[in-house]
């Protein structure tokens, strides 16, 4: 394409990203001059940033937007999950600033790194070209491949971090030769001239175009953690320290599948037969596999990082009705929505397993939690009963949106071992409910901080109040997916 | 006043009462807990006299939906719609007719947390009270499903020595056929492109769908009610829930199934129930008798009587799916009446569990000596339970029976003979628990039923012989819903050319019969 004049109403549409990019260099510098004093303000300046960014894209307009010679694209849909996704980097960075001394990770870099990480996703989200989409990738990466090792005294955090780092290395490999089919196939690597290209009746699925779509699937996939690419989430979760866990849980999963959906729906939506099997097969896969591995397991990091895995299976159920494009879009949007919000309110909760200053992340911890902490308890239980999926709580609406779009494609298949792996996972969740309320009571633990009380408080009243007034939520997400359609 | 949402009213004041509990009352010491249980008993019998509003204005002529109410929801043609017919109505006033009684009995067995308890019980009912009041699809699996969450922790934190075993079992079993329902609601919806009960009622799948949908709706139902095969976690649920729980679960819970079977399987999809009218029938004979024996051999009592309600449900599920009008009232009536009479079965064994704590019937003998007038009331409800003339168990029963006689003979033989086997299980059952001499040590001093106890359970024992003798009240509120849904369920099969021609033949007979 020839280029255009880049011209200065361009920058007005990646000024959210820039704050966030100039902020985190001013924090940078703030942090070489003040050191380890720095971090709780570091940490109450990113949130500003975020909260700022978050409201510069409340009023960007919304009509669908390509800037940067096509780029980078604005449209309602990346405006609302940029918006998702500082959402969650913020609450998260509120519930861990407190956190950080104790668990030696006490220096403002990791606050630049998060913010920098914030950055990456959001380029993602509204990625128009491939070299955007793997530039956004690898700035999101690379901090995270660093947070994941922070504690650098930890054995197991740095066993955590390389092997993040390696299998990482491998996806983006995969993606990068997923892209250079794509381009060599398709003649160009803008999202707009690919779609075109695919559009033309002679110029479809040819064989490579399918072999770089797979190849990029399992790229993307591995970001997602879907199985089979999703061998590194139980040991990051267990092994990094859990502020950083509780960061991987959240913001990032919303952003690649926010990418995914992207990618999936506008340049390869006409070659969606093709990639739709890949699609389902993963589902099932993560769906099962998450259902059955959690289990057997005792740590309750470890656990929600297989409840991830399938959370990522359900999602990708209403992603695989391809010939209802928005309603399958927007049953993404909601999933991911109600997913973040649940997930942010049960890390509050292990993030509040503290006996004078020790953390606990065991599930046997949680015993007879009922008795020294009644109102935490009932909020871990009602994200536990959530996660499955139970009414009258949103996640049952979540599931209800994704089977539904699944269920009126045809993919009987799929929805038929989706909806028995949640029955088979609902066992470890009851499980976490029965130790909590039928076990012997243990010490007490200290008081959680305001922070921590915030967001699980408004987690919690979330996960009640969404199913007597579904509509505004939903509404906003039919506008995100109409966007994109 | 008939511009209130009634119904709503009905369903939501508990939640508001359990919102009340939970954000004023602090639980620390005696009186605040009495406080707790006043409140919560209060809630529970203005619920039920609210509820009463429903029956005097009922109006029996006609079949359509009454008390309808509607609002916006989810959007996409799902909206917030409660009403009820005459199929429905009882089931709300059992519901909160038994939900008082299920607070007295535990006055004084629940002693810690009773906050939680009252709560979790409070939100019990709003869910129960939904079951039977929703008039959407989603509205209905949402109480559907959602009353597992308080039952299983009554169950998990009230409950006996094994409780988390029976906990987990019930949760998982429920949860695993209700998620295909919930599955075949979406196709439901996708299909007819609502989930309004109403329009659904009149709307026409085609005939394959209608054999899936039925078949997943039977998976969820058939767990409920329980049908055999399907049947193992009641007992187990029912040994290890209090007291409560156990009237909760056998009077209520259980008719969910067979509310469900009515309304949906039966009404929805005329021809796959057509289909497989044989099916269950077997499976409904075969629980008749074969839990019945079970029975005979338990050495607990709240099993006993817990493999005594798979039987007594089987003849629900046989009465329905016999299609005629005998049936369907006779499965009302007979839900109707073992939701009172299982209840109280289960508060009279809570009444001699609470003094000796122990269910073993080889624990107990010759109680007539110490206990009158507890052998009395067992006796009534025991008879009851066996379907003796005189009790609303006989009502249902004779009814079932003899709707299920007019469509196979075969199978109403074989259930008929469950009659005999109940009788030869319960009156088993009362002569080792209440006659012979009392020999043993330990209940020397058993003391009889207290006031508490009496005011419990002498209602039930009128309500009991009052339908056994004059059954109409009940009957006039059901038969136009029930004829109007036999005759519509007649003339689906007709336009499918499934209908029986010994029915036709009668049918158009009745009809010219008419017209003269």
């Amino acid at each position: 394409m020839p280029s255009e004049m880049v011209s200065q109403s361009d920058f007005l549409y990646i000024l959210p990203e820039l704050t966030l990019i100039v902020g985190g260099l001013i924090t940078l510098l703030i942090a070489g001059f003040k050191g380890k004093k720095s971090v709780a303000m570091v940490a109450n300046f990113a949130i500003a940033l975020m909260t700022i960014a978050a409201i510069i894209l409340f009023f960007l307009p919304q009509d669908v937007m390509r800037v940067f010679n096509g780029l980078v694209i604005n449209d309602s849909y990346s405006i609302y999950m940029k918006i998702l996704t500082l959402f969650g980097a913020a609450a998260t960075l509120l519930m861990i600033k407190n956190f950080l001394e104790s668990r030696k990770l006490d220096q403002p870099e990791f606050i630049v790194l998060v913010m920098f990480a914030v950055a990456g996703m959001m380029f993602m989200i509204s990625a128009n070209n491939l070299l955007t989409l793997y530039l956004g990738i690898e700035m999101q990466s690379l901090s995270l491949y660093i947070l994941a090792a922070f504690n650098r005294s930890s054995t197991k955090a740095t066993e955590s971090g390389l092997k993040y780092f390696i299998l990482g290395a491998l996806s983006s490999g995969l993606l990068l030769y997923g892209m250079s089919f794509i381009y060599g196939f398709t003649g160009s690597a803008s999202y707009d001239l690919i779609a075109e290209h695919l559009g033309n009746p002679d110029g479809s699925s040819s064989m490579g175009v399918i072999f770089g779509i797979t190849l990029m699937s399992a790229g993307l996939m591995f970001k997602i953690s879907a199985v089979p690419f999703h061998m590194w989430t139980p040991d990051v979760y267990e092994g990094a320290p859990t502020p950083v866990t509780a960061f991987f849980a959240t913001a990032p999963k919303i952003a690649a599948m926010a990418m995914l959906v992207r990618i999936l729906y506008s340049p390869f939506i006409d070659i969606a037969k093709d990639w739709q099997q890949i699609v389902v097969f993963v589902a099932i896969a993560s769906m099962v596999l998450g259902g059955f591995a959690g289990i057997a397991q005792r740590n309750l990091k470890r656990l929600m990082a297989y409840s991830s895995i399938a959370h990522m299976g359900y999602a990708l159920v209403g992603l695989s009705a391809i010939s209802n494009v928005g309603g399958s879009i927007q049953s993404v949007i909601l999933y991911m929505s109600i997913y973040l919000i649940t997930t942010l309110g049960v890390f509050a909760c292990i993030l509040g397993m503290k006996r004078s200053g020790d953390s606990f992340e065991k599930i046997s911890d949680l015993a007879g939690m009922w008795r020294n902490h009644p109102v935490i308890a009932v909020s871990l239980t009602i994200f536990m009963f959530s996660l499955t999926g139970m009414p009258p709580l949103a996640g049952f609406l979540a599931k209800w949106e994704v089977f539904s779009v699944a269920v009126n494609e045809g993919l009987w298949v799929m929805v038929v071992v989706g909806v028995l792996a949640s029955v088979v996972s609902a066992y470890y969740y009851l499980r976490i409910v029965k130790v909590i309320y039928f076990d012997e009571s243990k010490e007490k633990f200290d008081p959680m901080s305001i922070e921590l009380k915030l967001v699980l408080g408004f987690a919690t009243l979330f996960t009640i109040i969404f199913t007597i007034f579904p509509s505004s939520l939903r509404e906003l997400a039919q506008h995100a997916a109409q966007s994109l359609n | 006043m008939s511009d209130w949402p009634i119904l709503s009213i009905v369903t939501f004041l508990p939640t508001i009462g359990a919102i009340f509990i939970l954000l004023l009352i602090k639980e620390d010491n005696e009186q605040s807990k009495n406080n707790i249980r006043n409140i919560a008993f209060l809630t529970t019998g203005v619920t039920f006299l609210v509820s009463l509003i429903l029956w005097v204005s009922f109006d029996t002529t006609t079949a359509e939906m009454q008390f309808v109410e509607n609002a916006q929801w989810l959007g996409g043609n799902i909206n917030y719609k409660m009403g009820v017919d005459g199929i429905s109505m009882l089931f709300v006033i059992l519901t909160t007719f038994l939900l008082p009684f299920c607070l007295l009995a535990s006055w004084k067995t629940v002693k810690n947390n009773v906050k939680e308890f009252m709560i979790a019980f409070l939100l019990l009912e709003t869910f129960l009270i939904g079951v039977f009041s929703s008039l959407d699809l989603v509205i209905f699996y949402i109480f559907f499903e959602g009353g597992l969450i308080p039952l299983y922790l009554i169950i998990g934190i009230w409950g006996g020595k094994n409780r988390v075993y029976a906990s987990f079992k019930f949760f998982l079993f429920t949860l695993a056929g209700s998620v295909l329902m919930l599955l075949a609601i979406m196709a439901i919806y996708w299909d007819a492109g609502t989930t309004d009960i109403v329009e659904l009622l009149k709307h026409d799948f085609p005939a394959e769908m209608q054999t899936w949908l039925w078949l997943a709706f039977f998976a969820s139902f058939a767990v409920k009610m329980p049908m055999w095969p399907f049947h193992t976690w009641l007992p187990d649920a029912h040994v290890q829930a209090p007291t409560a729980g156990s009237v909760i679960l056998a009077g209520l819970s259980l008719k969910m199934g067979g509310y469900g079977f009515i309304r949906f399987s039966f009404a929805m999809f005329p021809e796959a129930s057509s289909d497989m009218q044989m099916f269950v029938f077997v499976l409904s004979a075969i629980a008749i008798i074969y839990t019945s024996l079970v029975a005979m051999m338990q050495k607990d009592m709240k099993k006993l009587i817990a493999y005594s309600s798979v039987a007594h449900m089987a003849y629900v599920t046989a009465g329905i799916f016999a299609a005629n009008a005998m049936g369907v009232q006779g499965a009302i009536f007979q839900m109707l009446s073992h939701g009172i009479v299982s209840s109280a079965l289960f508060l009279c064994v809570g009444v001699i569990y609470d003094r000796m704590h122990t269910r073993e019937i080889a624990a107990y003998g010759g109680l007539v000596h110490r206990m009158p007038f507890y052998a009395v009331i067992f006796m009534i409800f025991t008879m009851a339970n066996v379907g003796l003339p005189g009790t609303s168990g006989f009502v249902g029963e004779v009814l079932t029976l003899a709707g299920i006689f007019q469509v196979n003979t075969t199978i109403a033989m074989l259930a008929t003979s469950g009659v005999i086997l109940s009788a030869g299980y319960a009156l088993w059952l009362y002569r080792r628990v209440i006659f012979g001499d009392l020999s043993k040590e330990s209940l020397r001093d058993i003391l009889d039923m207290d006031k508490r106890e009496k005011y419990i359970l002498v209602p039930m024992i009128a309500l009991t012989i009052f339908f056994g003798f004059y059954p109409k009240p009940i009957f006039d509120i059901t038969s136009v819903s029930v004829d109007n849904l036999i005759e519509n369920h007649r003339q689906d099969l007709d336009k499918a050319g499934k209908l029986p021609d010994d029915i036709r033949v009668k049918a158009t007979a009745s009809v010219t019969a008419a017209k003269h």
